[in-house]
């Protein structure tokens, strides 16, 4: 096993997708500089800048899929899809049903996405749910190194569009972008174990859709994604010293969402809480009641700690406006007592 | 052209080197770690501000991007609320939940935004609702000529021109977007594409206040007239900070050592690697990269400062110039003391 950071881990595994596909391209603002190491390798046919212009390179992405290509389209921040959500929305989704199932999007739309860092509303968001709520959308959310390789390898082997989702708190280089800034003087709560960690010798695509448990556990299932994965095994650490026994659901994927392992979990422990850096109402949390209801697992307890409100500038209230460890104990001790 | 009075000058320094000032106390704040997130600068771009803002009369709606801080300290807003704002405080200019992008003053008509070519739509908004309102006034949309690309700002040229609309649209041209040089992923001239939707446009040297003042002196009649149309200013300029304060370019030249090894074993076994592009190909897109770092050196350049330019240009008034120094430095820094202390204060409770 050899060690990487996050974003390492993704550049490691798309030089060795590209090496092995030369159909795959890359195309986005300032990638440049961005991927200027895969600009090394492949030149600038194979990783092309654009102009701010979203809607127009992210719709072409769409077709130059259709063509035959597999574009990797960058968004630099999730929260600027707003300006291109057409070309997911009304094409990239919808094109296979269209065709009556002849053609598919093999596009992957790779984004960063989360917050913690100070950056205000407009640069925070997760959306996650959002995305996945229109039918014939994937969207992968990748929490430790290992698994950012090895997804990106399954989001572009996918015959049909992917959203690729990188935290800022993970990938390095975001977060010197956007939160340091070179400094010495700020920290964030950067999660060591998403950060940095294990890959395989050779990556290798993991199957589309299914989730990962991080940790076993009997009393309360933590179901998670992302950064707040990080968040619900800190907490989960601190319940086992009140004999509270946690186990803890890395989704991965928020579409498709692995049903069958959240079942398992919740028909074990009775007991869920859903821990979501997305929105809360009409979301991912939502999503997870549901399929619970439907499949009659009861009684249960059922809660959810999310984001409820525009992400607030102030550190501190952002703070706890996002999941954040003590909000995660404060529910799972309501539910023991 | 109109003679510029003495006063009007005075009035645009002192407007310039408020903002100016306020800015490197944002550049200490920042530096210091009180400021969290990115922080863009409007550092360099004071003429074209204070040039627009000298014009405007009370109820116009000014629009602008991610480089707000001037804008809002030229209109009038109280400083202490944007200082306090710019760390977060509740009783900052928006209780510390927007921060310096995402900075509204109702009473004034000023929005901000994080979004590239947002200013454009939102300038339209209240350029439509003055008309329909039946008042003189006009709507200002400030952006950087990178925004120019986005499909929701070309959208607005077209809608303020087939609506007649009062909107000033002004295009800050330091032709950068972060990394990128804005003239190698831009086809055709701005100016052109914009005389295609039916606006009168024109170009300015934005680094010359008096220059600015001129340009818009002459697009006022046009907006505020009974059937007003719009108008575009391109008008080039410098942000000395680069994009934003840290700027990975800039940072390149500042502490060449540090940045440049992280980056270079990766970028040579990157160019080496067995399989690829052809080498040729591969080495030229590398040098691009670098000769675009060698580029961005220049804007740490001041030669095109706009206060130092008019400094340099109007030495007659140096005693006024050296006089409103004093008295905004004065100003300012009373102001972020008592800033910091209550922030200090409050931290220690
Ligand atoms: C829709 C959208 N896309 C991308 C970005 C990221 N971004 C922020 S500023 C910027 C460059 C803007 O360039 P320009 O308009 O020339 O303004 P400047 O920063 O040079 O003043 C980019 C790409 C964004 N904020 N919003
Ligand atoms: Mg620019």
């Amino acid at each position: 096993m050899r060690k990487m950071e996050f974003a390492e881990a993704i550049e490691s595994a798309l030089k060795h997708a590209m090496t092995n596909d030369p159909d795959i391209f890359l195309m986005g603002e300032d990638v440049h500089t961005l991927r200027i190491n895969l600009l090394a390798q492949f030149g600038k046919e194979r990783v092309i800048s654009t102009s701010i212009s979203e809607s127009a390179f992210l719709g072409a992405g769409v077709t130059a899929a259709m063509a035959g290509l597999r574009p990797i389209i960058e968004i630099m921040l999730i929260d600027f899809i707003g300006v291109a959500i057409d070309a997911l929305l009304n094409h990239a989704s919808k094109i296979l049903t269209f065709s009556g199932g002849k053609w598919n999007v093999p596009l992957v739309v790779r984004t960063s996405c989360g917050g913690g860092y100070g950056d205000g509303g407009q640069h925070e968001q997760s959306l996650w749910g959002w995305l996945a709520h229109i039918p014939g959308l994937h969207v992968v959310v990748p929490s430790n190194p290992s698994d950012a390789g090895q997804l990106l390898l399954s989001a572009i082997e996918s015959d049909h569009p992917v959203i690729y989702l990188e935290h800022k708190l993970l990938a390095d280089y975001w977060l010197d972008y956007m939160g340091t800034g070179g400094r010495e003087n700020v920290s964030f709560d950067v999660p060591e174990k998403g950060a940095i960690g294990e890959v395989p010798e050779k990556w290798e695509s993991l199957p589309i859709g299914k989730a990962n448990i991080l940790r076993e556990g009997d009393d309360i299932t933590l179901i998670s994604l992302g950064v707040s994965v990080h968040r619900c095994l800190e907490a989960a650490n601190i319940l086992s010293e009140d004999e509270i026994s946690v186990e803890v659901l890395d989704l991965r994927w928020v579409s498709p969402l692995d049903k069958e392992a959240i079942i398992t979990s919740v028909s074990k422990t009775k007991r869920v809480i859903v821990v979501d850096e997305d929105y809360m109402r009409f979301g991912l949390s939502g999503e997870i009641a549901a399929i619970l209801a439907e499949e009659n697992i009861s009684p249960i307890q059922f809660g959810r700690v999310c984001t409820e409100h525009t992400i607030p500038f102030n550190r501190h209230l952002e703070d706890n406006v996002l999941p954040n460890v003590n909000r995660i104990l404060a529910l799972a001790r309501k539910f023991k007592s | 052209m109109t003679l510029m009075r003495e006063k009007t000058i005075l009035e645009l320094y002192e407007a310039m080197y408020t903002s100016r000032y306020l800015e490197k106390i944002v550049t200490q704040l920042w530096e210091k770690g009180n400021i969290y997130g990115e922080m863009h600068l409007g550092i360099g771009e004071e003429a074209i501000i204070a040039g627009v803002l000298s014009h405007l009369i009370p109820g116009d709606a000014i629009s602008t991007d991610h480089r707000s801080t001037p804008p809002f300290v030229m209109r009038g807003v109280d400083i202490e609320s944007l200082l306090l704002e710019f760390l977060g405080h509740p009783k900052g200019l928006c209780s510390g939940l927007g921060g310096h992008m995402h900075l509204f003053c109702k009473e004034l008509l000023l929005t901000s935004s994080g979004i590239v070519g947002s200013s454009g739509p939102s300038a339209v908004g209240f350029a439509l609702a003055t008309k329909y309102q039946k008042t003189k006034n006009i709507a200002v949309a400030f952006f950087g000529e990178g925004s120019m690309n986005q499909g929701m700002l070309l959208e607005s040229l077209n809608l303020a021109s087939s609506l007649n609309l009062p909107v000033l649209f002004i295009c800050k041209d330091n032709n950068w977007a972060i990394t990128t040089r804005s003239n190698e992923v831009t086809g055709g001239v701005l100016l052109d594409r914009v005389r295609g939707f039916g606006i009168e446009a024109r170009e300015v040297d934005g680094s010359d206040c008096m220059a600015v003042w001129q340009a818009v002196e002459t697009a006022i009649p046009r907006l505020r007239k009974r059937n007003p149309a719009p108008y575009f200013i391109q008008a080039s300029c410098t942000h000395n900070e680069g994009h934003f304060l840290g700027d990975p370019l800039l940072r390149f030249h500042r502490s060449p050592k540090k940045e440049l090894g992280a980056v270079t074993g990766p970028l040579t076994k990157s160019v080496l690697h067995y399989k690829g592009g052809r080498l040729d190909k591969r080495i030229s897109s590398v040098s691009n990269v670098l000769a675009l770092i060698a580029k961005a050196r220049a804007q740490l350049s001041f030669s095109n400062d706009p206060i130092r330019r008019l400094e340099k240009t109007q030495t007659h008034l140096k005693d006024q110039f050296a006089q409103i120094k004093l008295k905004v430095e004065k100003k300012i820094n009373s102001i972020s003391e008592r800033v910091l202390n209550l922030v200090q204060e409050e931290a220690s409770l």
